[in-house]
């Protein structure tokens, strides 16, 4: 069965044509969109007849689409990634738009992703707190054999999940203070389940949190909008590890 | 130190622990409260209050709660502030329901309404019992003349409706503060885990009822029966 056609759409999205220019909403009307086709596809589609018109395509990430990257961000009406849960932008597909609906799209909003360019938002910030600790330095050494480092099956879930974050931004957009802990805290709590990250796991949660409240991001309060925006569904009792090991290693100096 | 208080992680530590330290007052002045609904003589609220009133132990704890009250503000304040400024510019539409509570949204406006009610609350009863102890009557209980402070609370709430709603009000608006606050409290300090965030947040939920249904039954009673 051919997928429906949306007769018409409005899209009323975010044009700034720099950092340092202010920006505002313009409305693009765009006919005959199919169902089938994914949220970045109807964004080409705008910006193809954008080009054609001479005017400037809008300016959006994106790269592998196929929602692993992290890539592709956008506040669509109202929630980051738009109207379906567990998904990427370019995961999100047009049939969850009604025929004649206005899209609104807005860049990720925080003092520490500053707007680049319409849509594209800088997030070299996340970079930064990764730069801040998010690794292992203490010597590994070669290959050890499987199952030499005893791991158990929880443990090894449940860094699993935290290391699915792709680091998109989703929750730094959906939390009301721009709180950056759902990211700090998956990327604290998928080395500090594992042997080889529990011994920097102290070192690595304070400096990580002092980058992050460096860098302009807000405070938790435990909404928990994180997570239901987080398109790999990263839970926040990751917070609750990082605020413990935070807590943990400034009680223990 | 310092720069402990003022990192994030800090601050929501403060909110935290000064917020636990206010559900046990609140937990205790509900306990005591109940008291006037049980015996309409108000020989067993006297008591309770007297009690109170010359406890050892709650007379060291009292200026620590008034501490503890005001820490909880400021420091509330200061973090609002910090999280406001994380994003300049707001976003044009929003579907937040989808995805928080109300509750956990608006802590700020719930805790003002219920700093608001506490100063009315403040006026009526406690600066009188403390400061001003010859407007209160006195009874004799067991041989022994104490504060009849039934009779100061009792009389509000017999003489204005209004009173009596607006202390229904305070109640619910403290349950539903504490029905994200105590989970939330738990959560800051690092004692959750994925097994007990479902748990912790089903207690916070009867722990808000309890306090909210405790407090508003109160006037409810008086409204109703007198």
């Amino acid at each position: 069965m051919a997928d429906k056609i949306l007769k018409k759409l409005n899209i009323k999205v975010w044009r700034q044509n720099s950092a340092s220019e202010k920006g505002r909403f313009e409305t693009y009307p765009i006919e005959n969109i199919s169902t089938g086709a994914s949220f970045l596809e109807m964004m080409d589609i705008l910006n193809e007849e954008l080009i054609n018109e001479g005017k400037d395509p809008v300016a959006f990430d994106h790269d592998c689409r196929e929602g692993i990257c992290g890539t592709c961000s956008l506040y669509i009406n109202g929630r980051p990634h738009g109207p379906d849960t567990e998904v990427t932008t370019c995961q999100l597909h047009m049939r969850k738009f009604k025929d004649g609906q206005t899209i609104t799209i807005e860049p990720w909003r925080a003092a520490a992703f500053p707007v680049i360019k319409d849509l594209v938002v800088e997030r070299s910030a996340f970079d930064k707190i990764l730069q801040a600790g998010g690794f292992v330095s203490v010597n590994t050494g070669g290959v050890p054999d499987g199952n030499a480092i005893p791991v158990s099956y929880d443990d090894a879930e449940e860094s699993m999940d935290a290391a699915a974050c792709i680091g998109c931004g989703a929750c730094v957009a959906a939390c009301k203070n721009s709180s950056a802990m759902l990211f700090v805290s998956a990327k604290v709590s998928h080395l500090a389940k594992l042997p080889q990250g529990k011994v920097e796991a102290k070192r690595r949660a304070r400096s990580m949190i002092a980058k992050m409240d460096e860098l302009g991001f807000g405070g938790c309060t435990n909404t928990g909008a994180c997570e239901v925006e987080c398109p790999k569904s990263i839970s926040i009792s990751n917070i609750a590890r990082l605020n413990r090991e935070y807590l943990v290693a400034r009680f223990s100096e | 130190m310092s720069n402990f208080l003022f990192a994030s992680i800090g601050k929501k530590f403060i909110m935290s622990i000064s917020g636990i330290f206010l559900f046990l007052f609140i937990s205790v002045h509900l306990t005591v409260n109940l008291l006037l609904i049980f015996d309409d003589s108000g020989e067993l609220f006297n008591l309770g209050a007297h009690f109170m009133a010359t406890n050892l132990i709650i007379k060291i704890v009292e200026p620590i709660l008034g501490l503890g009250f005001v820490v909880h503000i400021l420091w509330s304040l200061v973090l609002s502030y910090q999280n406001f400024m994380a994003r300049p510019i707001g976003y044009l539409t929003k579907s937040r329901s989808v995805s928080s509570t109300w509750a956990s949204r608006n802590m700020l406006i719930l805790g003002s309404l219920v700093l608001v009610f506490l100063v009315i609350h403040i006026i009526n009863f406690f600066w009188d019992i403390k400061f001003n102890p010859g407007k209160l009557n006195t009874v004799y209980i067991n041989g022994g003349e104490i504060e009849d402070t039934y009779t100061l609370v009792a009389s509000l709430f017999k003489a204005s409706v209004i009173y009596d709603i607006l202390y229904i009000i305070g109640g619910i608006l403290l349950g539903i503060h504490l029905s994200h606050g105590f989970w939330s409290s738990f959560q800051t300090l690092g004692l959750n885990n994925r097994n007990w965030m479902k748990r912790l947040q089903r207690i916070s939920y009867i722990y808000a009822v309890i306090i909210a249904t405790g407090f508003a039954i109160i006037p409810l009673y008086f409204l109703i029966k007198f």
